[in-house]
């Protein structure tokens, strides 16, 4: 018998403490096989998808591009550079709507045909090679997390020399409704996965490795373990209660490990790196086949589109796009978003681009207008019941409206991860992380 | 990036723009914009108080039971008036109606429990608008008030109408009119006065004299079970106030027991029940910390024994809660927990 269900059996269904259970939503698309929808004619690069320096282009209209070529970079370490992910011709460098708000320049480029790669060169075998050449592989190719956050990869994996790290955290969770794409990428890319799992432990020199699933995906649970078994990964899948921000690190690092990321302090702090599914992933592809960040799986999903879908979508795809793929909204969607609906952002227009940040696109057609109207806070303490970082939502947000900044940085405003669970919860209605984050800006601003 | 460059400068890049709807025609639909999260839970404030006056529909029942319909009137009475002056005020402050949320029915019916069976209406009424109008609104409304409103109404009438406040009827002989009640004292009146202890089946159940919807335990405490369940009241509070009088007072009992009732005595008679389920669970006028509330419960057992052993009136949950009520802020602030992580830095 394989050892894997042994360790992984004695170890119960962990959680971190607080937290909420919003209704998942997952059943539109759990079950849906990650589609590969026909590329588009058009896409749109934004030079900016991640934390950091905005790429500057290194293209003008007119150029001949192919799928994988670097198309806009910056000096800066922590930034990303961004890949054409079709072949075809660059047509106009310009300033158009993002998905994250307001207008940002972009690589717009026409599809002329088929792929044609601009492969990176990959090394023979990444289990002999250089870690510096693999770190910087990771960086050519563009790769950022791609749970959401979009923060540099290669930064994440050079941790500075005084910080000892011992863990590994492949981060399974989707603790958002509605999200997918992770789920089904470990159901039927196990293996893809646990590649890239092994090559960033190896890059970190880290020799303890875990994957922390969320239990109300099974199946993912099933095929990753057998999967470890398959290739011999020593590493256990720790099934975590489904709760919401499960996937935050912070949540994710204390229900897995027990161990408490200091306030304003990074998981590195507690030698632990957190690492997304998808990103895990990209690394893979870039490392094995020499595939730049071009594409992610994307759930196209909500009941306001009329086939909710999986699908490998290109990196630049207008939303349009995607949504057209999956047989068009219904007509009375009144609402998409990016990203899960906790902490997503909602579009206005399905012009923009799948950015390398989009993990989904929910359309639904209950709006917010239906939401009720605000009333006064009841101290009923069910924000701060909800708050995993331990905060007082409700006085955060009634010092910031009330303009003072510097009680609510004494009370911790600072540590908001913005998940959302305050305000899912208030049975006022009360706009509680939305004024938290005007708080954290304006405190930013003083400063 | 400001929302200014969104709206101010249309012209900008107009052209790529057109372009780019050329390449990908955009959806002709109007999408709605909000902030995230964009998915709610199931709470609502009106859900939580018509849930609360849901739960008290046990108590309110068997003060009916008991008292006759005398008591459904009463409750009638308080309720009208709570919300008649809720009305009046919201209109006199030129804001949206707020009886939909149910917390003016909440204080009458509470007000109305806290009565004896033979007060009069107009009594009733008066300690009502009072409870709104001094108790709420003078605070701003819904949330802001400092003390439980009932509560506050029922010692406004108590300071007014002392003897009429502690003039009990048993329940049987009021069953049937109340022209011909016959007074009695309460449990906790006969024992501090008399040293008489009440049976406590009859407790229990309510076959004693005392205010309306206090009688009978056992139907308040299914009503507070259920609202701990449906966590529309923090369990903390309750468990801290009832342990603490539990405690306290069996510690007492165990010193001397001719002295002093026993423990069990002490959780079902008077308005412990009530207060420690209703009352002192108020959301508003309670703490919002989990620390907080045991604070606040253990606080109201303590000052309830204290009354109730050494003051000079026979019950004292009333005095409890408020007086808990005015040191909530103070709890609020020092039991704020710490963010996550912080003790570990
Ligand atoms: S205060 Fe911040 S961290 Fe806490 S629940 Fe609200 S959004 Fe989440
Ligand atoms: S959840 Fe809403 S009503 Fe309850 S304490 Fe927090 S802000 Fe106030």
């Amino acid at each position: 018998m394989d050892p894997m269900p042994k360790i992984v059996g004695a170890v119960k269904t962990r959680t971190f403490k607080k937290g909420v259970h919003p209704t998942d939503y997952k059943a539109f698309t759990n079950a849906e096989k990650i589609e590969y929808p026909p590329l588009p004619d058009n896409v749109f690069i934004p030079l900016q998808q991640h934390i950091g320096e905005p790429g500057r282009p290194l293209v003008s209209p007119g150029d001949e591009v192919k799928t994988g070529q670097c198309v806009g970079r910056s000096d800066k370490y922590v930034s990303s550079p961004v890949h054409a992910s079709v072949t075809g011709k660059v047509k106009a460098i310009t300033t158009l709507p993002h998905p994250v708000g307001a207008r940002a320049q972009m690589v717009h480029i026409q599809r002329t045909g088929e792929d044609e790669w601009d492969l990176l060169p990959v090394p023979e075998d990444w289990r002999t090679e250089p870690l510096e050449n693999l770190r910087e592989l990771v960086q050519e190719a563009g790769i950022v997390g791609l749970g959401g956050a979009a923060f540099p990869t290669h930064v994440k994996l050079s941790p500075p020399a005084d910080k000892a790290i011992d863990a590994f955290i492949l981060n399974g969770c989707e603790c958002e409704p509605y999200l997918t794409a992770d789920h089904r990428a470990m159901v039927e890319l196990a293996e893809k996965i646990l590649t890239g799992m092994g090559i960033l432990m190896r890059v970190l020199g880290v020799e303890k490795g875990y994957i922390g699933i969320e239990t109300n995906k099974p199946d993912a649970i099933e095929a990753m373990r057998a999967c470890c078994t398959r290739i011999g990964l020593d590493v256990p899948v720790i099934p975590l209660q489904t709760k919401y921000p499960q996937g935050a690190e912070k949540m994710l690092i204390q229900a897995v490990l027990d161990r408490k990321v200091p306030a304003g302090g990074l998981p590195m702090d507690v030698g632990v790196i957190v690492n997304n599914v998808g990103t895990a992933l990209a690394v893979t592809e870039a490392v094995t086949e020499g595939k730049s960040l071009v594409q992610r799986i994307v759930t196209v999903t909500g009941n306001g589109i009329n086939t909710p879908k999986n699908v490998m979508a290109r990196i630049g795809s207008p939303f349009s796009h995607l949504v057209d793929c999956c047989d068009g909204l219904k007509e009375e969607t009144s609402q998409v978003f990016m990203g899960g609906p906790m902490m997503g952002i909602a579009q206005f227009d399905l012009a923009v681009p799948v950015i390398k940040a989009t993990s989904g696109i929910i359309c639904t057609t209950d709006s917010i207008s239906e939401k009720g109207k605000t009333l006064p806070c009841i101290r009923c303490g069910s924000c701060i019941s909800a708050c995993s970082m331990n905060l007082l939502p409700t006085r955060l947000a009634r010092l910031t409206e009330m303009k003072q900044l510097e009680a609510a940085g004494e009370l911790g405003i600072d540590h908001c991860i913005e998940c959302g669970s305050c305000a899912f919860v208030c049975p006022s209605q009360i706009p509680l992380v939305q004024w938290i984050r005007v708080g954290k800006y304006r405190l930013s601003q003083l400063n | 990036m400001t929302e200014k460059d969104n709206r101010k400068d249309p012209s900008c890049n107009d052209r790529e723009e057109a372009e780019r709807k050329e390449a990908s025609p955009p959806d002709p639909r109007l999408l709605i914009i909000s902030s995230s999260p964009h998915q709610f839970g199931p709470g609502s404030v009106p859900k939580i108080m018509w849930s609360v006056v849901g739960a008290l529909v046990p108590a309110a029942g068997m003060a009916v039971f008991y008292f006759g319909l005398r008591a459904l009137w009463m409750i009638f009475v308080c309720i009208l008036a709570a919300v008649a002056t809720e009305t009046l005020i919201n209109r006199l402050r030129g804001v949206s109606l707020s009886i939909p949320d149910g917390s003016a029915v909440i204080t009458g019916l509470l007000l109305a429990l806290t009565l004896p069976p033979s007060f009069t209406f107009s009594g009733g009424a008066l300690g009502a608008v009072f409870a709104i109008a001094i108790g709420k609104q003078v605070f701003g409304g819904l949330g802001y008030n400092i003390f439980n409103p009932a509560l506050l109404g029922r010692a406004f009438l108590q300071a007014s109408f002392p003897v009429q406040m502690t003039t009990w009827t048993l329940p049987n002989t009021a069953r049937f009119g109340e022209t011909d009640a016959v007074t009695a004292a309460t449990p906790l009146g006969q024992f501090k006065f008399e040293l008489l202890l009440t049976d406590h089946l009859d407790l229990l159940l309510g076959n004693v004299g005392g205010s309306l919807g206090e009688t009978s335990a056992v139907a308040i405490i299914i009503g507070g079970l259920y609202l701990l369940l449906r966590k529309y009241a923090d369990w903390r509070i309750p468990a801290g106030f009832l342990s603490t009088v539990f405690v306290l007072g069996g510690l007492f009992w165990l010193v001397s027991p001719n002295q002093y009732p026993d423990p069990v005595f002490h959780l079902l008679s008077g308005g412990l029940m009530l207060g420690a389920f209703f009352m002192a669970t108020d959301m508003v006028t309670s703490p919002i910390t989990p620390r907080g509330s045991w604070i606040f419960g253990v606080g109201a057992g303590l000052i309830l024994i204290i009354i109730r052993l050494y003051g000079g009136l026979p019950e004292g949950v009333m005095y409890a809660i408020l007086l808990m009520n005015a040191f909530t802020p103070l709890i609020n602030r020092y039991t704020a927990p710490r963010p996550f992580g912080e003790e570990a830095a």
